[in-house]
């Protein structure tokens, strides 16, 4: 099996950012995502998604840690003050590299 | 005591109590969507019967009310409370836009006592959405060039509430009293339990909130009584000069002193994030709210008859 490394960027952050996010990371080289609803507890308080505005997403994007580090700057930069997000990297193998 | 102020009641009480309680965000999203199509439709049949002409002065002295109750919270806010630029304008932006929650309340009310209203007020609704948000983004902001207003409009107009407001009155406009009523099983027969659901999950939304009540002091409790009070009074008296009927004048000042949860909120985070988005909520969510539903809504009414009666 041909197996390749890329870089697999997690961020979990308020859903009402969904449409900006999707829409710069692709700006920034992403070549695609995957979105889940989730909840839970962090410096901002419980997240409960009970409703839209106590709701998180978590995205995840598989891609080359060039891109990686764009993303994560471009978002550090322009969301780490006034919004509750989180993002972490680590390295995941995938089979098809051309993909992303 | 109606029963659906009762199913409130009883989701505050499973929160305080912390009960694992919840309404699944799927079945939460249905029954707005299924509330926010209902008022639309009722709204819509009503529109079909009236003229244009009818509408525009209403509509637009409307549309002036949602401009002008934000400036009225706003120095109140900043000067009083001695809150932030951004957490004043954003809070003054909750306050001029409505509740949709708040507004279905007041049309059970007037329902269960056999009160007769203008039913195209759901028009109202939509109409007083949107100034609000505009003129808060302004206040915390000044009219800049950075503001991304395309973006903003996107949020505002497509949003959630109002787009299925609109659809509904529109598709009640089209269908007429006849059309409508192949529906009207599920939009208008089932709309008193949909609300009783509908405020249980309120109930425990707002019991969420009471906790940073504590936190922020009395000046934001007495400000979430005191301005839908004030707002209720702009509201009789602009009813009053429309020559609504009693009901319908009670209906337009609870629109006008319900404070806005849902797109508000959602604007406010996109448009000015530096704004606290716990501080408006607990104003709108636990005071204003339920304020307006338990004590507010009987009021508003008590005070427009006795306006018409003293007055008319």
């Amino acid at each position: 099996m041909n197996k390749s490394e890329q870089q697999l960027l997690t961020i979990i952050a308020e859903s009402v950012l969904e449409s900006s996010l999707t829409k710069e990371m692709e700006q920034l080289g992403a070549k695609g995502y995957t979105i889940m609803d989730v909840r839970g507890k962090g410096s901002a308080g419980v997240r409960n998604a009970g409703w839209d505005a106590s709701s998180n997403i978590r995205i995840e994007v598989i891609c080359t840690p060039a891109v990686a580090d764009a993303i994560s700057a471009h978002l550090q930069d322009k969301y780490y003050n006034d919004y509750a997000m989180i993002i972490y990297t680590g390295a995941v193998n995938v089979l098809r590299p051309d993909k992303f | 005591m109606d029963p659906i102020i009762l199913f409130f009641l009883f989701g505050v009480f499973a929160g305080i109590v912390k009960s694992p309680l919840r309404l699944p965000s799927q079945v939460y999203d249905f029954i707005t969507l299924v509330l926010l199509i209902a008022i639309g439709l009722k709204g819509g049949v009503e529109l079909s019967k009236l003229s244009f002409f009818t509408l525009l002065p209403q509509s637009l002295s409307i549309i002036a009310m949602g401009f002008v109750l934000p400036f009225v919270a706003y120095p109140a806010l900043l000067v009083l409370g001695r809150f932030q630029r951004a957490d004043a304008a954003s809070i003054a932006a909750h306050y001029g836009s409505v509740s949709v929650g708040t507004f279905a309340v007041a049309i059970a009310y007037m329902g269960a006592n056999d009160i007769v209203y203008e039913e195209h007020v759901a028009l109202f609704v939509v109409l007083l959405e949107i100034p609000a948000i505009l003129v808060g983004i302004v206040l915390a902001k000044g009219i800049k060039q950075d503001t991304n207003w395309g973006k903003i409009a996107n949020e505002v107009f497509l949003g959630k509430g109002v787009i299925l407001l609109v659809g509904g009155l529109v598709i009640g406009w089209i269908a007429g009293e006849e059309g409508v009523s192949s529906i009207e099983p599920l939009f208008v027969d089932l709309f008193k339990g949909i609300l009783a659901l509908f405020l249980l999950e309120m109930g425990l939304i707002t019991s969420t909130h009471l906790g940073s009540l504590r936190k922020y002091g009395i000046f934001l409790v007495c400000f979430g009584i005191a301005m839908p009070l004030f707002s209720s009074l702009v509201g009789i008296s602009l009813g009053f000069m429309l020559g609504l009927s009693v009901g319908g004048t009670a209906i337009l000042a609870t629109l006008a002193a319900s404070a806005s949860y849902i797109a508000v909120p959602a604007a406010m985070r996109i448009s000015v994030p530096e704004a606290n988005p716990t501080l408006s909520l607990t104003a709108s969510l636990g005071i204003t709210f339920p304020f307006n539903i338990v004590i507010g809504i009987p009021l508003y009414y008590h005070w427009s008859a006795y306006a018409y009666k003293a007055f008319a």
